[in-house]
């Protein structure tokens, strides 16, 4: 056995450089390096790398993210969410009904509104896990009944499919302000004084910076980045949630709660995607029965271009963060390019596919497979 | 000597399907039992038994003596039974250091949260990978990276270093070269060697014959009893497996190289 402890002579040194590179988040992190550095050449004087271009990107690109964490974790857990988008939309709705149909106070049509959603996140998971039928089809039924829902209820009790005055609502509530606030707008009234960021120069507005804090969904979504990437790779649930989506039988039969594992990733799905819905709502002040509309696809793009399996147990949260970093800069620095807004779907589709060869072959590296 | 495992009168039916029709066995400790049948014979339904995939519909297990009864398969790893699946014992996106340790994660506690010791993780892949006589290009390798033979070796040494007093192997040769098989065999035979029961599924005579010490033979859901090595001729096996007659002719007229 001794020849064996040499190392195989078939398998080739592999140098520091190559091995520190091979990693599941290099193609985001080539596609993020390729999208800024056509920006910087193509729209830099475009306004889009100033204070509010930089929000204007950030803000997109964290939606993106949010949704795209709660995605990235359970197709690496083996399933799919196609309901994430009517999710956004019925909760976005259920918050408007319970604080302005209903007159219930903000933090309580928000705290219910959670728990209803990832009642159905629960329930998306139970029926998978009992059925054994494939998450697209049981969460493709989902998008039908939560979108049928989100028009049918605003529409019987207000006989409208969109629901204003949330702002107003929620003026004064302790729980708004954590979806639609903004943090650190001293530090931005400092840098707007120091003449570092652009100020209004008229109106009753003068002297305040035009960009006055970072909006709590950014904060959202790095949060959730940042715990989802510790969960997947520091835990011992990240690891039941690779082994689940790598062979649920093999993991099973390791000891893997993986029905369990599968029901709690849903659940985290529909928690991202009531937090987007928070966010929104709070933001624009209402509640529209076609909210969130192709999220699920939008979340699911940026998954992939992160360098995630489609069949699960292989993906990184970091890498969906610079693929929804990726898709968010794309959409709006076209925009600042001036470029045709069609063109957009063509940009994505060609980021897309490139993003999928160079994943696959750094997968192949990887893991072996052939 | 005492056995670790005594399997009484085991059925198991599917519906109108009898599986198993009354199989006794008894496993003991240090010793590699051979269980053979042919394809349907009802090998993989026993093992499911022990290892807590299917309850059996009637018989006693008995464990280190005391009656057993497992719910489901963590409680049978929890007494101490590991089964190795043939293509089901890794992950194969996975590094090995995950796999080694999938469903028996270490933990460390930092600032009250609980982590994965991925530096535990590490070390004791490394020196246990060593100890199999398998080097690796370090602990983060993909399992799928690794042959068919070192997989089956990973997931011996997974069992054995989790305290499995009785290690199943699910035909671990069947999809192996000849060296890779030759491996597995070494690796069977120094598990056996610490004391650990070891139940080899085959229905590869000679695999068999090769580590074997105790051999029963399972044919429709029945055991023609328990032979002890030295008792029973290669060929006796083979003839039991397929049920005598017909391999006879069939082994006529391919000139006996069957």
């Amino acid at each position: 056995m001794t020849d064996a402890l040499k190392n195989d002579e078939r398998i080739k040194e592999m140098s520091q450089l190559r091995r520190s590179l091979i990693r599941p988040e290099l193609g985001g992190i080539v596609g993020t390096v390729a999208v800024f550095t056509f920006f910087l050449l193509f729209a830099f004087d475009s306004g889009m790398f100033n204070a509010q271009g930089v929000l204007n990107w950030s803000v997109v690109s964290a939606q993106f993210m949010i949704i795209a964490v709660g995605a990235c974790l359970l197709m690496i857990a083996g399933e799919f969410d196609l309901s994430v988008g009517s999710m956004i939309g019925f909760a976005g709705m259920m918050i408007a009904i319970f604080s302005i149909t209903l007159g219930w106070p903000m933090w309580i049509a928000i705290l219910i509104t959670f728990v209803i959603c990832i009642g159905f996140g629960a329930l998306n998971g139970f029926i998978v896990v009992r059925t054994g039928l494939p998450s697209f089809i049981v969460t493709l039924a989902t998008l039908f009944i939560l979108r049928g829902f989100t028009i049918f209820i605003p529409q019987t009790l207000e006989r409208k499919t969109i629901i204003g005055g949330i702002r107003e609502a929620a003026e004064g509530d302790w729980l708004g302000p954590i979806f639609g606030g903004k943090i650190l707008g001293s530090a931005f009234q400092w840098l707007g004084d120091a003449g570092i960021i652009g100020v209004f120069t008229r109106g009753n507005l003068k002297g305040q910076p035009i960009v006055n804090g970072i909006p709590m969904l950014i904060v959202w979504a790095l949060l959730l980045v940042i715990v989802g990437h510790i969960v997947l790779t520091r835990t011992r649930f990240g690891n039941w949630i690779f082994a689940a989506g790598g062979d649920a039988q093999a993991a099973r039969y390791a000891g893997v709660p993986v029905d369990r594992v599968k029901i709690i990733m849903f659940m985290f799905t529909a928690f991202c995607a009531t937090v987007f819905a928070v966010c929104q709502v709070m933001e624009f002040g209402s509640a529209g029965a076609d909210r969130g509309l192709l999220k699920e696809f939008e979340a699911i793009i940026a998954v992939v271009i992160g360098g995630a399996l489609l069949t699960g147990g292989y993906g990184s949260v970091i890498g969906a963060a610079l693929g929804a970093l990726i898709f968010g800069v794309v959409q709006q620095g076209l925009f600042f390019a001036n470029v045709e807004s069609s063109l957009f779907r063509v940009f994505l589709g060609v980021i897309l596919l490139l993003a999928v060869i160079l994943n696959t072959y750094i997968r192949r590296l990887i893991t072996g497979e052939r | 000597m005492k056995p670790i495992i005594e399997m009484k009168e085991i059925e198991k039916h599917f519906g109108s399907v009898i599986a198993l029709a009354g199989v006794t066995i008894d496993f003991y400790p240090g010793e590699c039992h051979c269980l053979l049948g042919d394809n349907g014979a009802g090998k993989s339904t026993f093992i499911k038994t022990m290892s807590g995939v299917h309850k059996p519909t009637a018989g006693e297990i008995r464990f280190e003596g005391k009656p057993m009864h497992f719910d489901d398969p963590r409680d049978s790893i929890a007494a101490g039974i590991a089964t190795v699946y043939q293509d089901l014992a890794m992950i194969p996106l996975m590094s090995v250091s995950r796999n080694f340790f999938m469903g028996n994660e270490p933990i460390k506690t930092r600032m009250g949260m609980s982590f994965f010791d991925h530096e535990y993780a590490n070390e004791t892949t490394m020196s246990e990978m060593r100890k199999m006589g398998i080097s690796l290009r370090g602990p983060d390798q993909a399992v799928g990276t690794l042959s068919g033979g070192e997989r089956q070796t990973v997931a011996i040494a997974r069992a054995v270093h989790f305290g499995a007093k009785v290690l199943i192997l699910d035909e671990p040769t069947s999809a192996l070269g000849v060296r890779q098989t030759a491996n597995v065999l070494a690796t069977v035979d120094k598990v056996r060697k610490q004391g650990i029961a070891v139940v080899f599924i085959t229905h590869n005579v000679r695999h068999a014959m090769a580590v074997g010490d105790r051999f029963t033979v399972l044919n429709r859901g029945k055991t023609y009893g328990t032979a002890v090595k030295g008792e029973i001729t290669p060929e006796e096996l083979q003839d039991l497996m397929a049920g005598g007659q017909e391999l006879a002719t069939l082994e006529g007229s391919l000139g006996g190289t069957v």
